[in-house]
C-alpha cells in the first residue's frame, strides 16, 4: 500500500473515531424516534419503525415550546445588551486615555471568574426586591452581567488589533469621531462582534443556575430548566425527554454549524491574549 | 494635561460607565454582599436575620457533609481536568494531520460542546440506564446500575463532563498546532530527530502555554460546575457526587438557610480565586525568569 492510501485510511479512521465520540447524541436522536414499546428493550439497536409520536407529545402537551420562546428571547436580548455595553466599554479601553485602565481591565477579568453559586443568593434577594423574579428582564440582566467581561475582553482585543492609522486618516479627512466609529471602525470589528455575539448567545441559551433559581412559571422558564423539570407521571418518559432534548439542542447546534469560523476565532482570542 | 486629552478622558469614562454600572450592580455588589450574608444567620421563612460573625464558617470546619463535598469537588476537578487535557491534546494531534473531511471532523467534535449541560445530563442518564442503557448493552448485556452505585456514580459523572469539554481543549490545542511554523519541524528533521524527539522537543514546548491556559479555564469551570451533577446524579447516591456547589444550592434554596448557604458559596469563590491567583503568579514568575 502506498503512503497516500495509508493517509486516506488514517483519515477515515479518525472520522470513524469522532463519529463514535458524537455517538451519544445520535443515540438520543434515535431514542426520540423509537416507538414507546421498544424503548426499554435492547437489543435490537434499530427500531422496527420511525415514529414522530414523542415530538408530537412534547410540542402539544409540554411546556417545551413555550420555554423555547423564552430561551430565544432571553438569549437574543442578552446578546444585544451585552454587545452594546461591551462595545462602548471596549472602545474606551482600546482607544481612549481612561485613568486606571489596567485596574479596570484586571477587575473585568477577575469578574469573569466569579462563580455563579457565590453570587446567586445576593442576586436572588436583589431580584426579589426589584420584583424581577420570573421575568425575562431579570434573566437578561443576570446573564448580561455574566457575559459582559468576556465580551469586553474580546472586543477590546479585536479593536486594539486594528491599526489606529486607519482612523486617523479618516479623521484628517474631516470625519467626526462618531463617523470614524460608525464607518471605519465598526465594519472592521464586525467579525470580532460576531464571535462575541455567538459566545454570548450560547452561554445564555445553555445557562441553568440563574434560570432555575430566578424563574417560577412558564412565563420565563428557559428550555434547560423545562428539560430538567420534565414531568413523568408513572415512569420516566425517556422517548419524550429525548425529543425534548433534541429540540433544546437544535438552536445552539445550528448556530455553531453556521458560525463555526467565528466560534474558533472567539475561543482563541479569549484565551490567547493576556 | 491639554483640554483635548481631558475631553478624551471624559469621553472614555462616559463610554465605560454603562458597562461598569452593570458589572458593579450585578457582579461586584453581589460578590461583596454574599460575604456579608455568610456572616449571618438568615432564614426568611422564620423571619430570622441576625449577625453571627464567623459561626457559619466554624460550623463548616467540623461539618462532615462539607468535607465530603469538598473532597468530591477536588476529585471531580482533578480527574476531569486531567482527562480532558490529555484527550483534548490527543484529538488535536490527530486533527492536525487530517486531510480528508476536516470540516466534518471539526463539526462532529464541536457537537458535544454546543449542547446545554442539562441535555448532556439527560443523555447520559439514559446511556447509563441499568436495563436499557447503551453502555450496559455495549458491555455485553450487563445490568450495572451506574448512577445508583456509590463507587460508580462519580466516575460516571466525570465521564460525562470529560465528554462535553474535550472539544474546548482540543480546539485550543489544534489552533496552536496550526500556528507552529513548519520550518521548526523541517529543521528538526534535517538534524535527524526522530518522531518522538520532534514531539518531545518541538511540539510539547510550543503547546506548553496553551495547555496551561486550557487547564486553568477547565479547572475554574470544574470547581464552579453545577448543572451537570444537579441533573445527572442530584448529588447521590448517598452524597457521593455532592459537590460544594450542590451543597451550597441545597442550603440556600431547599433548606432555605441563606446565611449558611452563602458561606459555602464563599468557599467556592475563595477556591476559584486562589486557583486563578496561583496561575497568574506562576505566569509572572515565568515571564520574569524567561
Amino acid at each position: 500500500m502506498n503512503r497516500r492510501a495509508l493517509g486516506r485510511l488514517r483519515d477515515l479512521g479518525v472520522l470513524a473515531l469522532l463519529l463514535g465520540y458524537a455517538g451519544p447524541y445520535f443515540w438520543q436522536v434515535l431514542t426520540s424516534l423509537k416507538p414507546e414499546a421498544e424503548l426499554l428493550s435492547l437489543p435490537p439497536i434499530l427500531p422496527s419503525r420511525i415514529t414522530w409520536e414523542h415530538y408530537r407529545v412534547v410540542v402539544e402537551q409540554s411546556l417545551i415550546p413555550r420555554s423555547l420562546v423564552n430561551s430565544l428571547g432571553v438569549a437574543v436580548l442578552t446578546t444585544v445588551l451585552a454587545l452594546a455595553l461591551g462595545l462602548l466599554a471596549a472602545y474606551a479601553i482600546a482607544r481612549l486615555p481612561v485613568p486606571g485602565k489596567r485596574l479596570i481591565l484586571l477587575g473585568i477579568v477577575a469578574g469573569s471568574a466569579f462563580p455563579q453559586i457565590a453570587t446567586v443568593s445576593p442576586l436572588y434577594l436583589l431580584m426579589r426586591a426589584l420584583d424581577l423574579r420570573d421575568t425575562w428582564a431579570g434573566l437578561v440582566l443576570a446573564n448580561t452581567s455574566f457575559a459582559l467581561p468576556l465580551v469586553i475582553w474580546l472586543l477590546a482585543g479585536f479593536i486594539a488589533e486594528i491599526p489606529e492609522a486607519v482612523e486617523q486618516a479618516a479623521a484628517l479627512d474631516g470625519a467626526s469621531r462618531f463617523q470614524v466609529f460608525r464607518y471605519v471602525l465598526l465594519p472592521l470589528v464586525a467579525p470580532g462582534m460576531a464571535s462575541a455575539a455567538l459566545l454570548t448567545f450560547l452561554f445564555s441559551w445553555n445557562e441553568f443556575l440563574f434560570a432555575y433559581t430566578f424563574t417560577a412559571t412558564e412565563a420565563s422558564r428557559t428550555v434547560p430548566v423545562a428539560l430538567a423539570l420534565f414531568p413523568g407521571v408513572f415512569e420516566v418518559p425517556w422517548g419524550d425527554i429525548a425529543a425534548a432534548s433534541i429540540l433544546a439542542s437544535l438552536p445552539p447546534i445550528l448556530v455553531v454549524a453556521v458560525m463555526q469560523r467565528y466560534l474558533i476565532r472567539g475561543l482563541l482570542a479569549g484565551s490567547l491574549k493576556e | 494635561m491639554t483640554p483635548r486629552t481631558r475631553a478624551a478622558r471624559r469621553e472614555g469614562l462616559v463610554y465605560l460607565a454603562p458597562a461598569l454600572c452593570a458589572l458593579g450592580a450585578l457582579t461586584v455588589y453581589p460578590a461583596l454582599w454574599v460575604i456579608w450574608l455568610s456572616l449571618q444567620e438568615r432564614m426568611p421563612i422564620f423571619g430570622i436575620e441576625r449577625f453571627e460573625g464567623l459561626r457559619n464558617y466554624l460550623f463548616l470546619a467540623v461539618d462532615p457533609r462539607f468535607w465530603s463535598a469538598a473532597r468530591v469537588t477536588i476529585v471531580f476537578t482533578l480527574a476531569s481536568v486531567a482527562l480532558e487535557v490529555l484527550l483534548g491534546l490527543g484529538v488535536a494531534l490527530l486533527l492536525r494531520q487530517q486531510q480528508l473531511g476536516r470540516k466534518l471532523a471539526l463539526g462532529l467534535l464541536l457537537l458535544a460542546w454546543a449542547l446545554p449541560a442539562v441535555v448532556t445530563a439527560k443523555m447520559f442518564e439514559w446511556l447509563y440506564h441499568p436495563a436499557a442503557g447503551l453502555v450496559n448493552f455495549l458491555l455485553g448485556g450487563r445490568q450495572i446500575n451506574w448512577l445508583g452505585d456509590p463507587a460508580l456514580a462519580l466516575p460516571g459523572l466525570i465521564l460525562a463532563d470529560v465528554w462535553r469539554t474535550i472539544p474546548f481543549v482540543a480546539l485550543l490545542c489544534y489552533a496552536r498546532l496550526l500556528g507552529i511554523p513548519a520550518a521548526l519541524y523541517e529543521g528538526a528533521e534535517v538534524d535527524g530527530a526522530g518522531r518522538w524527539a520532534i514531539f518531545r522537543f518541538v511540539t510539547v514546548p510550543m503547546l506548553r502555554r496553551i495547555l496551561l491556559i486550557a487547564a486553568l479555564f477547565r479547572t475554574l469551570d470544574a470547581l464552579r460546575a453545577f448543572d451537570l451533577m444537579f441533573v445527572l446524579t442530584r448529588g447521590g447516591p448517598a452524597g457521593t457526587t455532592e459537590t460544594l456547589t450542590l451543597y451550597a444550592y441545597r442550603s440556600l434554596f431547599q433548606t432555605l438557610q441563606i446565611g449558611f448557604g452563602s458561606a459555602v458559596g464563599v468557599v467556592v469563590f475563595a477556591l476559584v480565586m486562589a486557583v486563578a491567583w496561583a496561575y497568574l503568579a506562576a505566569q509572572r514568575d515565568e515571564d520574569t525568569a524567561g
